[in-house]
């Protein structure tokens, strides 16, 4: 009988479960949906292909924000993904380091101030002293966004590695900085890619910090150093004017970059499982 | 007497304000195999890690007295401890195949990630090695293969392989079979009495018949002392301390 009472409550348990995963997906699954059904009718070729036109006039496309989509959130990956793979690193590997304590103070800092502050910092730093916006000073703004993300998501899959894989390589012989090049990283890269993909989809997705810096830039440009366009500050723009067919291209932007994110978060799984 | 290879003089180790080996003085032998035996937190394997600077990476560890290497000693000022573990290896209690290594590379990683590329004597180097370990008839045939593949007892190989790729002069074992079954078991202490004649070699072990099974002197510790240490046969037999007898027959640990 104490066992009847015991899978019922086993049930009842799973079945929360199940509800409380539903009512994650949920939410999840309907924003896909209904983006997905704003935004299909605005995906055609000359949204590929056609720099923006102007309102009224109809037809154009996005090519300049999603060539600097492409050209801002690289350069932003390169930059954050090298200074916070280097702060994690620092962060597990050597934690008597002097300079573990304010690395950690600057991390949680970095980690909760609002993006348009990243944008501003970008502004006094990047676009005041080189004279201009550029997507160069846009790309500074989303490493900094990165940088935090980054850096802890690299600590903590470095922690969960055993400590024997350490001393295994230094009783070989092996300097400290080649254990960790060679074995550490290698062996926590999955989750380092992982850290990686979070960062750049949150970077990604901001209009805010870009606003003061790339700018925006109605004509096709891959020049680093000069204003730039990109797909959320489009989205910014188009979704708040007034005229209806910019709006059904900013839902057109909004699952453009959607589906590039999927498709950059398989392709980089895909890769891993490969090697 | 036989020529020595390493040797410690009133050697204490600190582990902050608590004291893990008092004082030892200890010779180790070369080419024979010295066994470490004692119950759990006797101050064994601090005493191992002693060695080859293993302590390093721990800042509240601190280290008294000498521990000379071919009469040189490891603590000395300027020493670099990275070249010191070139020259004494471990292997430690749980196998650690490198995970993203295969078995070849695992093998020559202490050759290949400081230079060596020459895939010829990378090669000579992984069959010398493996043999040696007792692992290259059930490997030959899959060196590209991953390392974490293979059976605990097979991984445990590749790590005494590993260290021996890098020709150390003595090899520290830290309880090499404790995670391991009795065939495994079997198989490593059956390696070792061929791997001493290329290598001086130091274990640890809380199993005292393995001690007396594959080693030539054993010291015997308890709290951080060393009781008593003589060639193994005469300690098993003949004990010379009370409290040695009582461990050995038995009656506590």
């Amino acid at each position: 009988m104490n066992l009847r009472r015991r899978y019922l409550r086993d049930r009842v348990m799973v079945a929360l479960v199940y509800l409380g995963t539903a009512l994650v997906l949920l939410p999840l699954g309907f924003i896909l949906l209904h983006v997905f059904t704003q935004g299909i009718g605005a995906l055609n070729w000359a949204f590929f292909t056609q720099p923006p036109a102007p309102p009224g006039e109809g037809g154009g496309g996005m090519l300049p924000a999603i060539v600097g989509t492409f050209v801002i959130d690289l350069m932003a990956l390169a930059m954050g993904g090298v200074l916070g793979l280097g702060g994690g690193v620092l962060m597990a590997e050597y934690p008597d380091h002097p300079l573990n304590r304010p690395l950690r103070l600057v991390a949680n800092v970095l980690g909760g101030v609002p993006a348009i502050l990243m944008g501003l910092f970008a502004f006094v730093l990047v676009v005041e002293p080189m004279g201009g916006f550029s997507a160069f000073s846009g790309a500074v703004a989303l490493a900094i966004l990165m940088i935090p993300i980054i850096m802890r998501a690299t600590e903590e899959v470095l922690r969960i590695l055993p400590w024997e894989l350490r001393e295994a390589g230094l009783a070989l012989g092996l300097p400290r900085w080649r254990v960790t090049l060679s074995l550490i990283l290698p062996a926590a890269r999955g989750g380092i890619v992982t850290g990686l993909l979070l960062a750049l989809a949150r970077a990604a997705g901001e209009a805010a910090p870009l606003l003061f810096t790339a700018f925006g830039n109605p004509f096709l440009s891959f020049d680093p150093l000069g204003p730039m366009d990109s797909l959320p500050l489009k989205i910014y723009v188009y979704a708040i004017s007034p005229y209806e067919d910019w709006i059904r291209q900013a839902w057109g932007a909004a699952l453009l970059l959607a589906l590039m994110l999927m498709v950059t978060n398989y392709l980089a799984r895909r890769a891993l499982r490969r090697s | 007497m036989e020529p020595l290879r390493m040797e410690t003089e009133n050697l204490t180790v600190h582990y902050g304000k608590s004291v893990g080996v008092r004082n030892v003085s200890l010779p180790v032998y070369d080419r024979k195999i010295t066994a470490l035996i004692g119950p759990s937190g006797c101050g064994k394997t601090t005493f191992l890690r002693a060695l080859n600077r293993m302590h390093d990476l721990n800042p509240i560890v601190r280290i008294e007295g000498r521990v000379r290497l071919d009469g040189e000693d490891l603590y000395a000022p300027g020493v670099d401890p990275v070249a010191i573990r070139r020259r004494v290896g471990m292997v430690f209690q749980r196998p650690t195949p490198f995970p993203t290594m295969s078995i070849f590379e695992n093998v020559v990683a202490g050759l290949r990630l400081v230079g060596v590329r020459d895939r010829e004597r990378l090669m000579g180097v992984a069959e010398r090695s493996l043999k040696a370990a007792a692992l290259w008839d059930e490997v030959k045939d899959r060196l590209h293969e991953p390392a974490v593949g293979l059976s605990g007892g097979q991984q445990q190989r590749i790590s005494i392989a590993r260290a021996l790729a890098v020709e150390p002069e003595v090899l520290l074992m830290d309880e090499p079979t404790s995670a391991l079954d009795p065939i495994s078991t079997q198989a490593i202490e059956d390696l070792l009495a061929g791997l001493k004649e290329q290598v001086t070699i130091v274990i640890v072990t809380h199993n005292m018949q393995q001690a007396a099974r594959v080693s030539d002197y054993t010291a015997f510790f308890l709290n951080g002392d060393m009781i008593e240490f003589g060639p193994t046969e005469r300690l098993f037999t003949n004990p010379s301390d009370p409290r040695t007898e009582a461990y050995i027959t038995g009656r506590f640990g």
